[in-house]
């Protein structure tokens, strides 16, 4: 037992390495399997405070582009109000007296920390539950999708971001509707996506435009990007090609997070027919 | 002894301020990443007890990896980082030599040794976090190029660091 002692402590730097080092790695290991970054995060009160009080800072840097980017958003939001309701009417019937109910709210919220260089990019936005931010809601900007909301906490919400390994989010080609999905490429460039499992039969042309489908999480029809080179890679039964992303993940400033309003009904629904089975 | 805990203590909240709020958003071509923050770990003091060295390393690691939402991962590069250096001390240095040089600055080192010290513990914290980053061998000459070209623009910062807070004494 002493001899054990006296081996212990005379080595004592490479039990201490042991201990911490198997201790960061369970931490590590499980926060990235589980994908829920509970424990440690950017969204946490001191670090999220943090980050609010700079980001004041960088706020003044760039008044004049987010006046732009806002003056063009109005614009865009005035041209394309109708998009964001729900038509209430059976589709065979042609009723002039349409009653809309509102399918998407958008939440606005200002991005206060990001990054892009990482393996996995997450974003933190300062708006949280007490918004009505939940987990799972889609994250989109002016320019096209961003992610998905993976951690809520009382003011602050976990993004993550389209440049993440395990992002997938449902796409298609906006001139002929083939369904397919988007992923972040293998090269971690922040400017380029991979469109992956659309049929044979389509036909896409470099500079076409990758919109979401209805299928998402996302409006139908928000934009990703646009096709870049048709190079197919594992392809065989399917086509895959390479869009260049329309958001410049570095410069976001603000982003809506979308509520479907009908997304709890639409699960349940489909949970039922899971069910049935 | 006082003097000496305070400077670590403000030379920590520095760093991490300056990793966290400036280097985070500075990166070239998107492959080179410095790491500044580990000049904490390597300051500390030569006489340090092993289990505070690890303590702190690990604390350095995982104030870093709540600003970075990567849990677990600077901790652990930090850990391997403090063995490291445990090990390259005892290896370099006398042990009676401690009492007039307590801290293994540049002024107190020489440009030589110190130069040595930190590329070597540099690239072996690099190393070790890119990998556990990727967690896999896929990608490897992606992840070569990021953990060699950071670590050259790690050591540069460190050791302009170092020059800047240079202190000339006498040579005995």
């Amino acid at each position: 037992m002493r001899n054990l002692w006296i081996f212990i402590s005379k080595y004592n730097a490479f039990f201490l390495f042991l201990i911490f080092e198997v201790t960061s790695l369970i931490i590590y290991v499980k926060n990235n399997s589980f994908q829920r970054a509970e424990f440690i995060n950017s969204a946490r009160g001191v670090t999220g405070g943090l980050y609010a009080r700079i980001d004041e800072f960088y706020g003044y840097l760039s008044l004049k582009e987010v006046n732009d980017s806002l003056a063009r958003e109005n614009a865009h939001l005035r041209n394309t109000l109708k998009s964001s309701f729900y038509a209430d009417t059976v589709t065979k019937h042609k009723v002039d007296d349409t009653v809309y109910k509102q399918q998407y709210d958008y939440i606005v919220a200002r991005v206060i920390n990001n990054s892009v260089n990482h393996n996995n990019n997450y974003l933190t936005i300062n708006k949280g539950s007490k918004q009505g931010i939940a987990k799972g809601m889609g994250v989109i900007c002016n320019k096209g999708i961003v992610g998905k909301v993976v951690f809520v906490s009382d003011h602050f919400s976990l993004v993550q971001s389209l440049l993440h390994k395990d992002s997938q989010f449902s796409a298609m080609l906006a001139d002929n509707k083939e369904i397919g999905h988007v992923e972040w490429s293998d090269d971690m460039d922040p400017h380029k996506g991979i469109l992956k499992d659309v049929s044979n039969n389509a036909r896409p042309k470099v500079g076409e435009w990758v919109v979401t489908s209805g299928y998402s999480l996302f409006p139908e029809g928000v934009p990703i990007g646009k096709i870049s080179s048709l190079r197919t890679k594992g392809g065989g039964y399917s086509l895959n090609m390479e869009i260049t992303l329309s958001v410049d993940f570095s410069k976001l400033e603000y982003v809506n997070v979308v509520d479907n309003k009908f997304s709890k009904e639409q699960e349940a629904l489909e949970a039922q027919q899971k069910k049935d089975e | 002894m006082s003097k000496s805990i305070f400077i670590n203590l403000l030379r920590f909240f520095v760093l991490v301020f300056i990793q966290v709020f400036l280097l985070k958003n500075m990166t070239l071509y998107n492959l080179s990443t410095p790491f500044l923050y580990i000049l904490f770990i390597l300051l500390l003091p030569f006489e340090i007890p092993n289990v505070l060295l690890f303590v702190l390393a690990f604390i350095t690691g995982l104030t870093i990896d709540a600003f970075y939402d990567t849990p677990g991962l600077h901790a652990s590069a930090c850990v391997i980082l403090a063995l490291v250096r445990i090990l390259f001390i005892s290896v370099t240095v006398q042990k009676d030599g401690f009492d007039n040089e307590p801290e293994p600055t540049l002024s107190n080192k020489g440009f030589r040794w110190f130069s040595t010290y930190v590329i070597t513990l540099t690239l072996v914290h690099h190393f070790f976090l890119f990998l556990i980053e990727s967690f896999s061998l896929s990608g490897l000459p992606y992840i070569i190029g990021r953990f060699l070209l950071s670590s050259l623009f790690t050591v540069f910062l460190i050791l302009i660091t170092g020059l800047i807070f240079f202190r000339r004494k006498e040579r005995k």
